[in-house]
């Protein structure tokens, strides 16, 4: 039998990074390189992914990497683009790669500020839902129900009880050209969003989520089955916001959300009432979704 | 070309002159009308360079650190709670070794709210790495941007700078300025041409991690490159004064201090009034000098040494002050001149925070006071200048 | 192995690929391929982390001086012809 790729072959990342075994921001970055091609910049802040390639002088990238602050990704992306025009140096990539920490929490700032100024990038956020290089502590983007070390369960305070901030909304409120949520059980979609945010001119936003097995407690093994329940319980729908219109990619198989919950530890404690209340949560935000879609908004 | 401008206009003219490729900055007050100056020349075309209107400073310094690192010349102003809030990107700039220049428009820090001129921002950044000078006037602004890129750019140095103004003082007070001509600087400063910069087809990653058996040896190579600086200075000084008629004086402007029995040892516009007080008291006899403190980083240890070792009494203005066995001038002073072969009396007056006026009267009491605790033999002490409730009189 | 201050760039500058990092060394437990049932669907190649696997005719071949163990291999797929097994035979 004929071996059927369906992704492009060539690859812009090295073995032995030094990310978890089934890390899944590992896999968010060799797709996104993938779809991007290698006339590419990445601009890396404090994160998991700062500490990936290895220590010095270890890269596990074959393109170009700036290593920031913990919240100047979004600056930084706008220095590297002026620097380039500048220089007249043409047809390059510019990608601002953070965790979810350093661009919902401490990043959002200069996130905001890059879009609002057009700033011609790509900034991509690997999103495992908490502080995960820090050793798993809760931030913006943890979900409702999460356990974290600082939502820990059993104390006054409990799992965490805030909902996920959504970044997708507010990257629609900067109405930017292009923005889009990938998931790594789906590259086929994830590649072609990423090319199709590379021929796009002016700021773009894509949202991965990026399981994470040591702070989702889970087995390794899981992290694509995870990531593909993600999308078929829509706990993270696949869509695009081209020019302010939603576009869903993949419907997902509508599969109740404990299908997701009970693969991982960080859910473990919840008691039925609470996956209910999530399965409405979720449930809402999909028809949302829908409508946004068909009244083309 | 002769004209006449503030302080904030001779930044924006020295930005344009060093032909700055990248400015990323936000307003603050006293700062403003240098990056709106700058804003001006960008739009008309007459300075070829990318605006970016960043949403706060720590960001306008992760800019220019990003835009470094490709390869632009990078330009930022700010003064104040702007530059402490840049304060871990100041100390990220001078790691990364990126030639950035900076004008500090030197203003109090909060509370209480002020905007007036104070050293506490520009001193409080004295361990960030970055080469710090403080100018006496609105040309000594422009000229410093311009040779602080040639210092900052050398292959031995490599560091950035700051060159801080005072607020309203400098900032924002009219004086004859020469605004050179844009070939002749041309000829003094060459483009920016760094040995590495990120760029596609390298694939390098800049400012990586590094385990403790190797982080000290990156630091060292930056102690030296600030000791490199000292020298580096000197040589760009002499340069620039052969091609364009001026010279600020080096590290440690010696203004009567050959002959002198006492010094005044004094940072930023106030070493101007100095002069005049020195001059003052020369007509009367009294064998006084100015040593202007131009250069905070690096620190004129040789000078100060060499100073100290011919005089009976060095009187050390801080124009801050940090909590510590003195004002932070004070206590270099004080440790560059312990090792020499005589150690005068010296004292240490801070005076002029948050825009008090440091009048030509207050500095000839600091000249007298000084006579007085080096007859005494006084140990070293530290009076505040001009504080309502404290017993001496000072207006 | 220390370097100098002398022979360092004035930044740490990343060039060496990662391939100098032996995380083979980290697992527990290996991929082991059964290729008479291999399909060819060249998922496993597609959804490993570390790129650790290469297809040869289709068929993969894991690189075990990279290989970490995490198992997504097996566990995607679809033929079942990757079976986990722990190191050291025991």
């Amino acid at each position: 039998m004929m071996p059927k790729i369906t992704i492009p072959e060539e690859e812009f990342t090295y073995p032995g990074s030094t990310g978890c075994p089934g890390c899944g921001a590992n896999l968010v970055m060799r797709y996104l390189l993938k779809g991007l091609g290698d006339r590419t910049m990445v601009s890396i802040p404090a994160c998991c992914w700062a500490v990936m390639p290895g220590y010095w002088p270890s890269n596990c990238l074959k393109v170009p990497l700036l290593y920031t602050a913990f919240e100047a990704t979004g600056a930084a992306i706008s220095g590297l683009r002026a620097a380039l025009d500048i220089k007249g140096v043409e047809g390059v990539t510019v990608v601002g790669f953070a965790g979810d920490g350093g661009t919902v929490d401490i990043g959002l700032q200069a996130l905001s500020g890059a879009a609002e100024r057009r700033t011609d990038a790509i900034y991509v956020m690997y999103d495992n839902e908490a502080y995960m290089n820090t050793g798993i502590q809760r931030s913006g983007s943890t979900p409702w129900g999460a356990w974290t070390t600082t939502t820990p369960i059993g104390t006054n305070h409990g799992f965490k009880h805030e909902p996920k901030k959504d970044i997708m909304a507010i990257m629609q409120a900067h109405r930017i050209p292009y923005a889009a949520t990938v998931s790594i059980a789906h590259p086929e979609d994830f590649i072609k969003k990423a090319e199709r945010a590379r021929a796009t001119k002016g700021f773009r936003f894509i949202h991965a989520l990026s399981p994470c097995p040591p702070g989702w407690r889970m087995n390794p093994r899981s992290t694509i089955e995870v990531a593909r329940l993600a999308v078929d319980t829509h706990m993270f729908p696949l869509y695009e916001i081209e020019n302010g219109r939603v576009r869903i990619t993949k419907k997902g198989k509508g599969l109740p959300v404990s299908e997701y919950l009970k693969l991982q530890g960080r859910f473990a404690h919840l008691t039925e009432q609470e996956v209910a209340a999530i399965q409405m949560a979720v449930d809402e935000s999909w028809k949302m979704l829908l409508a946004k879609e068909s009244s083309g908004t | 070309m002769r004209s006449v401008m503030t302080g904030n206009y001779a930044s924006a003219y020295g930005a344009k002159l060093a032909r700055a490729e990248v400015i990323a900055a936000y307003p603050i007050t006293p700062q403003t009308a240098i990056v709106e100056k700058l804003a001006e020349f960008v739009q008309t075309g007459e300075l070829r360079a990318k605006f970016i209107p960043v949403e706060s400073e720590h960001s306008a310094m992760a800019a220019c650190i990003a835009a470094e690192t490709a390869g632009a010349r990078t330009y930022t102003a700010t003064s104040s709670h702007g530059l402490t809030l840049m304060h871990e990107v100041l100390m990220w700039a001078s790691g990364a070794r990126l030639p950035i220049v900076m004008t500090n428009v030197s203003r109090a820090m909060a509370p209480p709210w002020s905007v007036w001129a104070d050293h506490m921002d520009s001193i409080a950044q004295r361990d960030t790495g970055w080469l710090q000078f403080f100018c006496q006037s609105n040309q000594e602004v422009l000229d410093t941007i311009i040779i602080a890129y040639k210092v900052c750019e050398s292959r031995g140095v490599m560091l950035p700078a700051m060159v801080i103004e005072d607020a309203f003082i400098l900032s924002h007070t009219s004086e004859p300025v020469d605004v050179p001509d844009q070939e002749l600087v041309d000829s003094f400063l060459p483009a920016y041409s760094p040995e590495l910069k990120i760029e596609v087809g390298k694939p390098m990653g800049f400012g990586s991690l590094v385990k403790p058996d190797q982080y000290m040896e990156f630091r060292y190579k930056a102690a030296l490159a600030m000791n490199e600086a000292h020298d580096r200075i000197l040589r760009v000084e002499k340069e620039f004064s052969n091609i364009f008629g001026r010279d600020h004086g080096g590290l440690l402007e010696l203004y009567k201090c050959s002959d002198a029995d006492f010094v005044l040892v004094a940072a930023g516009s106030v070493a101007a009034t100095a002069k005049d007080v020195v001059d003052a008291f020369r007509a009367k006899g009294s064998k006084v000098g100015l040593a202007r403190l131009r250069a905070f980083r690096p620190f004129p240890h040789d000078e100060i040494r060499a100073l100290a070792s011919k005089v009976e009494g060095i009187a050390v203005l801080d124009r801050s002050y940090t909590f510590g066995a003195g004002g932070a001038m004070f206590t270099e002073v004080e440790a560059s001149a312990y090792s020499g072969q005589k150690k005068p009396v010296m004292k240490n007056y801070i005076a002029g925070l948050g825009g008090r006026d440091i009048t030509p009267k207050i500095l000839g009491l600091i000249l007298e006071d000084i006579q007085v605790a080096a007859r005494r033999g006084a140990a070293n002490d530290i009076e505040w200048v001009d504080v309502a409730g404290l017993p001496r009189r000072w207006r | 192995m220390t370097k100098s201050y002398e022979e360092l760039p004035l930044t740490p500058i990343s060039d060496t690929p990662s391939t100098m990092n032996m995380t083979g060394l980290w697992r527990v437990i290996k991929p082991v391929v059964d290729k008479s049932k291999c399909k060819k669907c060249t998922i496993c190649w597609k959804f490993c982390p570390d790129a650790a696997i290469e297809l040869v005719d289709g068929i993969p071949v894991v690189d075990l001086k990279y290989c970490k163990g995490c198992g997504i291999c097996a566990h995607e797929c679809p033929a079942k012809c990757i079976v986990m097994v722990k190191e050291g035979g025991g």
